[in-house]
């Protein structure tokens, strides 16, 4: 699986990607986002704020229950703010 | 059509191609958003939008496949920047050709609305204080919300 990090949670997760092995109880975003979480700071600092987080699986937005498998590129970043 | 690109843009030659030709293009309609000198109450010397290639193309592709699905449109162009960018420089473009004006306003309002909700970027500006991250206003959330509404008004 690839995670992608953008603008301030990219800062906080201190690197803007990440190539992982998707361990098999992860089955949902919500599920990523907690087993993140423990893996280092930056990623609970990254990914610690819901009201704050959006997420997008293969390039489309979705919501926590989303399910994520171990090919995907999964996204994470602040609401946007472009135009 | 759809345009992501660094480079500046020519917003007159850009409106001027758009639906040129087309004797069923009754109207233009565009929006052009530029960079301020002041955001928040706070000086703006420069900003740097970032964005997420590919996913970037596609949502706008989606916004404006629904705005076509919604109002009888000629054609359609969202150009928008990324990089680096100094007050009064152009961010984005949005330009709508119809055979009547409302469609083509209407849908024009709609394509910037989503597109500032939906679209991954992000704006991160530089000022005397440093630099920082825009953060999503609840107005931008409201006025797409909007449609949505307009939306599920039509379908009663």
């Amino acid at each position: 699986m690839r995670l992608l990090f953008f603008a301030w949670l990219r800062e906080k997760a201190g690197q803007d990607r990440e190539d992982i092995v998707l361990p098999p109880d992860v089955t949902d975003v919500q599920g990523l986002i907690d087993w993140l979480r423990g893996r280092s700071d930056g990623y609970a600092k990254a990914l610690g704020d819901p009201s704050q987080l959006r997420v997008a699986v293969n390039q489309e937005t979705v919501a926590l229950d989303h399910p994520v498998g171990p090919d995907d590129e999964v996204a994470f970043f602040p609401p946007v703010t472009g135009g | 059509m759809i345009r992501v690109q660094r480079e500046p843009f020519d917003s007159g030659a850009e409106i001027a191609r758009l639906g040129a030709g087309n004797p069923a293009v009754g109207g233009i309609c565009a929006f052009v958003g530029k960079v301020r000198d002041l955001s928040g109450g706070q000086a703006v010397s420069a900003m740097t939008l970032e964005h997420y290639p590919g996913m970037t193309e596609k949502e706008l592709a989606r916004i404006e496949t629904e705005a076509r699905n919604r109002w009888p449109l000629q054609d359609t162009l969202i150009l928008h920047r990324h990089g680096r960018l100094e007050p009064g420089d152009d961010i984005v473009l949005v330009a709508v050709a119809s055979a009547h004006r409302r469609a083509a306003f209407e849908a024009c309002e709609f394509l910037i609305d989503w597109l500032k909700t939906k679209a991954p970027f992000w704006k991160r500006e530089e000022g005397p204080g440093g630099a920082r991250w825009v953060e999503a206003r609840t107005e931008d959330d409201e006025a797409a919300a909007r449609w949505n509404a307009a939306a599920s008004q039509e379908q009663e």
